[in-house]
């Protein structure tokens, strides 16, 4: 499929984690894993206060520090140091996931390998290797109110990661609410899988040609608002 | 007769664990929140066949020492060396490199059975807390249901979860006393709680020992009750 792929600039991933950060509401509790959803924590829109959560037993915590200028008891679930923060606080790892389990957490943002059209989400088993790291990614798909995927459209190859069925393990099944790619953004709905938005330059059919279900396209679809 | 928790040396706190023993191992990610020298003096011992129960696999000391840590070693020097037969594990491997626990997984030289972290550190917390077990709906759909007993419980489908039982829990906490009250500095409490006194014999490595008296009771996290032995790190801690 190669051959069909536009050639159009797509999102980086400090954009990905902006467009993500503009999903957080005032006051709500945000998980965000390892990789481009851990960025959005230095992306928080002005004027809300949006309380971070983090599996390693810590709620509201900073922004995340530059390299070696942090406290290495002052990390986040991908280990990046973190800032000190007013109101913040530490607990157990049991306290930790009775807060993700419980339905205590809004948010959950994390990356993932695949997507289906019903939601079912496939993040952990790495596809090449056979081998795969669950940690906390079950417990926050089954138990975030709000489960966002941020992640390339494709794989390098040109594949889609967005299918109708998942092929690899799945974490969790219907899961999904909301995908953040590098071209668009898509959520997931009981009639099937509706574009909301466009990266700068794309069209709905571009996104189609990389999206292996068929997509609802949405009355109001319009470009990533990033501002 | 004073009750005294302390033990002098790391190698006297792992003295009576033997070949086969079960071995929970607190910390996360980060090496900081780990129980390095007892990691250092259990595998000194070398003992054989482990089964342990941790949330990572390890990333290696050399990871650790590139970063300044005094103390690098992680679950990996088990690992590397041949001890663990079985490893119950949330996050085994890792998405950015091969670890010496992906290569014998590869090669058939380890056993594992892979938690969701939420439901490991429960599975630990109910072996502490005396509870037969409970039903999570987490891995409902997955591989993780495969094997276990299902039942809806208010329309939503559940799991059932067993405890995990061990022989010794090997933990790192900031300060502890001769009681074995025990406090921990920020991020690197994890499962370091949780395992305390989740196992036959709790063995408390930690960054100094304080006077009976001087933890502020309102702050003490782990009660003295779940530790069995207390071993300090041979450095000066930074403040908090």
């Amino acid at each position: 499929m190669s051959s069909e792929i536009p050639k159009k600039e797509r999102l980086d991933r400090q954009i990905m984690a902006l467009r993500v950060a503009k999903e957080f509401k005032d006051g709500n509790v945000v998980n965000l894993g390892i990789g481009i959803p851990g960025l959005a924590a230095n992306f928080v829109p002005a004027g809300r206060e949006v309380i971070f959560h983090s599996e390693n037993g810590v709620l509201g915590y900073g922004e995340i520090t530059l390299p070696g200028e942090g406290d290495l008891d002052l990390v986040n679930a991908g280990g990046q140091t973190v800032k000190r923060a007013p109101g913040m606080c530490f607990f157990s790892h049991d306290e930790s996931f009775s807060i993700v389990r419980g339905g205590h957490l809004d948010i959950s943002v994390m990356g993932a390998y695949q997507v289906s059209e019903k939601g079912d989400l496939a993040n952990y088993m790495v596809p090449e290797r056979q081998v795969g790291t669950i940690g906390g990614a079950m417990d926050l798909a089954f138990g975030a109110k709000k489960l966002i995927i941020v992640m390339n459209h494709t794989t390098k190859e040109g594949d889609y990661r967005i299918v109708k069925k998942c092929h690899y393990h799945l974490t969790a099944p219907k899961c999904v609410d909301l995908i953040i790619t590098d071209i668009a953004v898509i959520e997931v709905t009981k009639k099937g899988l509706v574009l909301k938005e466009v990266a700068p330059g794309w069209t709905p059919e571009d996104v189609q040609k990389l999206t292996e279900p068929k997509l609802i396209v949405a009355p109001h679809c319009r470009e990533i608002e990033l501002m | 007769m004073p009750v005294n928790k302390i033990v002098a040396s790391f190698d006297e706190a792992v003295a009576d664990i033997q070949d086969g023993a079960v071995i929970m191992v607190g910390g996360f990610g980060t090496v900081v929140s780990m129980p390095s020298c007892l990691l250092e003096a259990l595998d000194r011992k070398g003992v054989k066949n482990l089964t342990t129960v941790s949330n990572s696999s390890g990333f290696g000391a050399d990871v650790w020492r590139m970063q300044g840590a005094k103390f690098p070693e992680d679950m990996d020097i088990l690992v590397r060396n041949g001890r663990i037969k079985k490893a119950i594990v949330s996050a085994p491997v890792s998405a950015m490199y091969v670890n010496n626990f992906e290569k014998l997984l590869r090669a058939g030289k380890v056993e594992i059975e892979m938690v969701p972290q939420g439901t490991l550190a429960e599975r630990v917390r109910a072996a502490k807390a005396g509870i037969g077990g409970f039903y999570v709906p987490v891995g409902i759909g997955t591989v993780i249901e495969e094997g276990k007993e299902k039942k809806v419980i208010d329309g939503r489908e559940y799991l059932l979860e067993l405890p995990i039982k061990a022989d010794f829990a090997l933990i790192h906490a900031y300060k502890g006393d001769r009681w074995g009250n025990l406090i921990y500095r920020g991020t690197s409490r994890t499962f370091n709680p949780t395992m305390a006194g989740a196992a036959r014999v709790t063995i408390a490595e930690v960054d100094e020992i304080v006077e009976l008296g001087e933890l502020d009771p309102e702050a003490i996290v782990t009660p003295g009750v779940y530790v069995d032995r207390v071993v300090a790190r041979p450095r000066e801690c930074p403040a908090p």
